[in-house]
């Protein structure tokens, strides 16, 4: 039964894990492809090591996995960003069709 | 002093945690890895510039590590509500995007709390966080604006985590 649950929560991970993919082909500029390669991974890798978990069923496999978690969820966000605010940073445009860009009307901070 | 040993400490902690050396089978504890791991945690501990000292009283409020795991729970809700919305969009055969980076501005005061913020936007999909300045803004890039006012794009994007880390550490 907690295999079968753990096969599932792998079985959708990875199915995250191809959207963002996918996102990061369709996505047209930087800013947006960064949104569906760190997050939909993110989750995905948070499914799967959730599964892996569950199916191992041990505590030494779960204290690994927790602390999997805790760095991806820490690591993730904070490596995107400053991926974006680099990207920006150095002139790298938005998509022609964004709406609005507030941080090129207000100008970077620090230049 | 105190700081060093909090860090030797943690560390210590994160190497037990990450080599298990009790066996499963005969529960013998394996004496060489807690050695090496205390051996290393010191000399980091050492060697590392010292942790900055923190407030302990806050430490010992049950109320905050309730809403920290009521911050867990939003959190996660979220990021999957989140993650569904942007797969429809990609996988839409038409793409319906609408990208921007809009202003918003948290009321948090603490670093760590606007930290959190900051990587809580960027973790749910459709937000993230490009630039923090001083004064508390957040410059947020939004795969689909739907408000590019700073009052009502920060409810919408930030409100519901704001509130709880509020809670949790001020």
């Amino acid at each position: 039964m907690t295999e079968g649950i753990g096969a599932a929560l792998v079985g959708l991970g990875v199915a995250f894990d191809v959207v963002g993919c996918l996102g990061l082909l369709r996505l047209p500029d930087v800013y947006s492809r960064m949104q569906a390669a760190t997050k939909c991974v993110a989750l995905g890798t948070l499914l799967i090591v959730a599964g892996a978990v569950l199916t191992a069923g041990s505590p030494a496999v779960l204290a690994k996995g927790a602390l999997c978690l805790i760095f991806l969820v820490l690591t993730s966000p904070t490596g995107s960003h400053a991926l974006a605010r680099a990207a920006h940073r150095s002139g790298t445009p938005l998509w022609e069709g964004s709406v609005l860009d507030r941080l090129a009307e207000d100008g970077e901070e620090g230049r | 002093m105190v700081n060093h040993w909090r860090t030797a400490v943690v560390a210590l902690g994160l190497w037990l945690l990450l080599t298990w050396p009790l066996d499963p089978h005969t529960g013998r504890l394996d004496g060489t890895a807690v050695a090496a791991g205390l051996a290393v945690a010191v000399l980091v501990a050492g060697t590392r510039r010292p942790a900055p000292a923190v407030a302990l009283g806050r430490w010992l409020e049950p109320r905050r590590y309730f809403w920290a795991l009521v911050f867990i729970g939003v959190f996660l809700w979220q990021v999957l509500l989140a993650n569904l919305d942007v797969a429809y969009r990609i996988l839409h055969p038409r793409l319906p995007i609408r990208p921007g980076i809009v202003k918003i501005r948290t009321a948090l005061e603490s670093t760590t709390a606007r930290t959190l913020l900051a990587n809580a936007i960027t973790l749910t999909p459709g937000t993230l966080t490009v630039e923090l300045v001083d004064g508390g803004w957040l410059y947020v890039h939004w795969l689909n604006v739907r408000s590019t006012d700073p009052v009502e794009a920060g409810t919408r994007i930030a409100a519901s985590f704001e509130r709880i880390l509020g809670r949790i550490f001020e």
